[in-house]
């Protein structure tokens, strides 16, 4: 039927169900609807209790990452039309504890973000009162594009290893790591170098480079793995060669 | 039951709560500080902001004169005391903000870059492209993880704010994840909850903008202040009211009505030129530029869309360089939602609400008449908005009345008694009442959804871009009906683990508080000014209304209105001038 469209949606409740399996919904086929939008309409119409998040519906709180025919996107910014008149299938980001059907549970992340130390580290203060640390938009554009991160976890459901080895950093507070080395206001980069450089936190990545294809807003966390193992793999070769240089 | 306790306490984590966490930090490292969010902070609603924040900085700028533009941007309804701490604060906290790591776009020099923006007479509006709110919140949030004093709860939901001796002492929320309802205390609670655009059914605020915060003070005694002061904003993406930025126009762009003409010149807007000129046609106040839609519409010169009428924004002029260096997060979102590229193509828009000027009520260090209690950010009517905010002015708000309420809070908590005994009890009874009106009741009949959207119909009927006694009245009678009918509603999810069905029903009956006391307001305002137009009371009447409204919950749960004046310091109540005659008033 061109005016309906089916979506089957992965339903799991920890309290009644031992695994999650799908139920199917059938919506209203509109041209400018979003995979979310269908989701409310079910939610409002059909059955108040099919759990999700999402927030801005503009792609940039990144509430709303899920499984749409297997693939991580932003379900805000995911057209009906881009697969109608199929029926589309609706699962929670891979690779994450399930906590409610579409909802997963991202305290990981959270932590592993936080150790990185993603703020600015300034040997010195300036006083507010002297006026602003001057940035060239060169200097910004060093880093600019990792600052484009909403932590969608887009790219911690499609990286392998991620999935295999849940010690790993993961694509995105490697970026946001990045994001501050490679600010020029920043003078933290040694403070972040431990827990960078760690066996679990970055060498893991064996560049396979689907974070950078999934990610919705171009931050391109396999370039930022990669260019820290640059500098990493230098400053170990640096601290082998002179113990006591550069620090 | 669980009780954890703090010294401070936020409900929101969105720019004013994290401001003013870390400033409790800042004042006293040693105050336990709790920032409760229904939502991960990073996922807040300060996070859609795409076009700036004003700040005076450059030297050809003065801090009187954005003064003077948010005054008259406000129809005087501001609190001048409030408006002059305001423009003082406000550059230093954007510079603060730089300091924490905020990619501020700059000049080739590496010093801040600024941009106009509507009702400015000056550049000074701080942007980061058009993604300025986003990297704002991100700075705060990714800050706040350096002070081991603040401690989270990611994605709990505020229900009640626990209130005895007089003074609030915490709240009752819950965990969303587990579905535990619990008692945080606090010596001070700073409510930074964000805004409530989704009373209305077309906005550009996220789905959490609820008036939770609204409600919560309501509720517990504090006053709701102006609430009738709603903006709409004039550039929406028709259907998903995705908002394309005021920074289109302060670039450059041009809004015209079907036959391609700059129709603003119709209405005291000033005349048209290529460039923009600051405070005159595409860049006058929102208010104005809205009612001027309104008035295009009933003239037929707007164009019919398949969701009603639009007029079209023009940036092709600008050219694909400057769009994708200035403007990229508008063109992805044209290009996106809209199927439209503004390089090539005009860009349906219309009238959208947009942002709260009302709120609880505060003084000018964030303090409410209920003690213990304090508020931030769009939740808060201090009030520098007046009955028009100006572009611009309330990102900087966040911060220095966040930072504000966050040194009175901190204050207050330092020097007061211990939390009561009896607060407990009260959390039990709130605990209960959730179960059995939400969770364990099996004989509701309604559905949240549907009495959600009957109350934003009657919102844009009753209470819209123009408003008239019967409209109001009208609208003030639906929604005492729709109150009734929300008690007695029947949930479809009746479980522990994440329960967005039940958040859905408490953030609905939030949103009907916060509803009903706007119509009232609207009701008793006889005049017109700023945002609010009431066809029947077309003129300003300053002997009777300059005066904000002050709103408390009477027993039986109705609106009650009382007047307070509006506090003006320097600048007289004026004319709003805008367009060319205000060039010329600058001079002066
Ligand atoms: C699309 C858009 C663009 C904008 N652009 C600009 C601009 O360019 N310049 C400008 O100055 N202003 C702009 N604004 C306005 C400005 O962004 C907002 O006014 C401001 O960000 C509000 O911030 P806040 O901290 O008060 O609230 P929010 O950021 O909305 O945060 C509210 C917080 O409260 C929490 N909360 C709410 N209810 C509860 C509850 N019951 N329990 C627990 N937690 C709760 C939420 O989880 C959230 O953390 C824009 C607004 C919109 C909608
Ligand atoms: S790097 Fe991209 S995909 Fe990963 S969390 Fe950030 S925005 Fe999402
Ligand atoms: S709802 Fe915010 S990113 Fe999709």
């Amino acid at each position: 039927m061109a005016d309906t469209i089916k979506l089957e949606i992965s339903r799991y409740s920890p309290e009644t169900d031992a695994a999650p399996h799908f139920q199917s919904f059938e919506v209203p086929f509109r041209r400018d609807w979003v995979v979310l939008d269908a989701l409310n309409y079910i939610k409002d119409k059909q059955d108040g209790s099919l759990t999700y998040r999402w927030s801005c519906r503009m792609g940039i709180c990144g509430s709303c990452g899920m499984l749409v025919n297997g693939e991580p996107k932003l379900t805000c910014a995911t057209f009906l039309a881009d697969y109608a008149p199929a029926s589309i299938r609706v699962e929670p980001l891979r690779n994450f504890p399930i906590v409610r059907d579409l909802v997963i549970a991202m305290n990981d992340f959270m932590r592993k973000f936080q150790k990185m130390k993603p703020w600015l580290i300034r040997k010195e203060e300036k006083p507010v009162s002297e006026g602003e640390y001057l940035q060239t938009p060169e200097q910004l554009d060093a880093y600019k594009q990792f600052s484009m991160c909403i932590n969608c976890m887009l790219c911690y459901a499609a990286c392998p290893v991620y999935g295999l080895d849940p010690l790993f950093a993961g694509p995105a507070a490697i970026a946001l790591a990045q994001r501050y080395n490679l600010d020029s206001r920043d003078q933290g980069a040694k403070d972040r170098f431990p827990v960078l450089s760690q066996h679990d936190a970055i060498w893991g990545c064996t560049f396979v480079g689907e974070c950078t294809r999934v990610c919705p807003k171009h931050v391109d966390p396999a370039g930022a793995i990669q260019q820290y193992k640059l500098t990493a793999a230098l400053d170990w070769v640096k601290s082998v060669v002179m113990p006591w240089g550069g620090k | 039951m669980d009780v954890t306790t703090h010294d401070v306490l936020l409900v929101g984590g969105g720019g004013a709560g994290l401001r003013a966490a870390i400033a409790v930090s800042e004042l006293n490292p040693n105050l336990k500080i709790a920032v409760v969010s229904k939502v991960y902070p990073m996922r807040s609603h300060t996070v859609s902001a795409e076009g700036g924040a004003a700040g005076v900085i450059k030297s050809d700028d003065s801090l009187d004169e954005h003064a003077y533009d948010t005054i008259s941007g406000g129809d005087w309804l501001c609190d001048q005391d409030a408006v002059e701490a305001f423009v003082n604060e406000a550059p230093q906290e954007l510079l603060q903000l730089e300091h924490w790591g905020c990619p501020w776009s700059r000049q080739d020099d590496g010093h801040i870059a600024v941009r106009p923006f509507g009702g400015m007479k000056k550049m000074r509006t701080w942007f980061a492209a058009d993604k300025t709110g986003f990297h704002m919140l991100h700075t705060l949030f990714q800050t706040t993880m350096k002070y081991n004093s603040i401690f989270r709860y990611d994605e709990w939901f505020v229900t009640k704010l626990l209130v005895d001796d007089g003074r609030v002492q915490g709240v009752v929320a819950i965990e969303l994840m587990s579905g535990k309802i619990q008692a945080i205390t606090a010596k001070s609670v700073i409510l930074c909850a964000g805004g409530c655009g989704r009373v209305f059914p077309f906005t550009t605020n996220a789905s959490i903008k609820t008036g939770d915060g609204m409600g919560l003070a309501y509720r517990a005694g504090a006053p709701l202040k102006d609430m009738e002061f709603i903006q709409y904003h004039p550039t929406g993406l028709p259907f998903t009211g995705i908002l394309i930025t005021e920074a289109a126009r302060a670039e450059g762009g041009y809004l015209v009505n079907k036959d391609g003409y700059r129709y603003l010149q119709d209405y005291n807007l000033g005349t048209p030129t290529a460039k923009p000129v600051l405070r005159s046609m595409e860049l006058g106040p929102r208010d104005r530029l809205s009612q001027a839609f309104v008035k295009e519409q009933e003239k037929g010169r707007t164009i019919d869309g398949p969701y009603g009428p639009v007029v079209h924004l023009d940036l092709r002029h600008l050219g694909e360089k400057l769009i994708n260096a200035k403007l990229p997060f508008v063109r992805e979102l044209c290009t996106k939602y809209q199927n439209v590229d503004p390089v090539h193509e005009l860009i349906p828009v219309r009238p959208v609400i947009h942002y709260m000027m009302g709120g609880v009520s505060t003084d000018i260090n964030g303090a409410t008449p209920l003690p213990g209690l304090f508020a931030a950010g769009e939740v808060a009517c201090v009030s520098i908005n007046g009955a028009n905010r100006l572009g611009s002015n309330s990102l900087p708000e966040l911060l220095v009345f966040g930072a504000r309420a966050g040194k009175a809070a901190a204050e207050f908590a330092s020097s007061a008694k211990p939390i009561s005994n009896s607060i407990l009890a009260q959390a039990f009874d709130e605990q209960r009442r959730i179960e059995n009106q939400f969770l364990r009741n099996t004989t509701g009949r309604e559905r949240t959804s549907t009495i959600r959207e009957e109350m934003q119909q009657t919102m844009e009927t009753s209470a819209g871009i123009y408003r008239t006694e019967s409209s109001l009245a009208a609208g003030a009678k639906t929604l005492r009906h729709l109150q009734e009918r929300s008690d007695n509603l029947a949930l479809d999810d009746h479980s522990l683990t994440f329960n967005t069905d039940l958040v859905a029903a408490l953030e609905l009956s939030f949103m009907l508080d916060v509803a009903e006391s706007m119509v009232q307001s609207a009701l008793q305002r006889t005049e017109s000014r700023g945002a609010h137009q009431r066809t029947d009371f077309p003129k300003r009447n300053d002997e009777k209304f300059l005066a904000h409204s002050v709103v408390f919950r009477a027993a039986d749960g109705r609106p009650r209105v009382e007047y307070l004046p509006v506090r003006i310091t320097r600048w007289p109540p004026g004319e709003r001038v805008y367009g060319q005659p205000a060039q010329k008033a600058s001079a002066s």
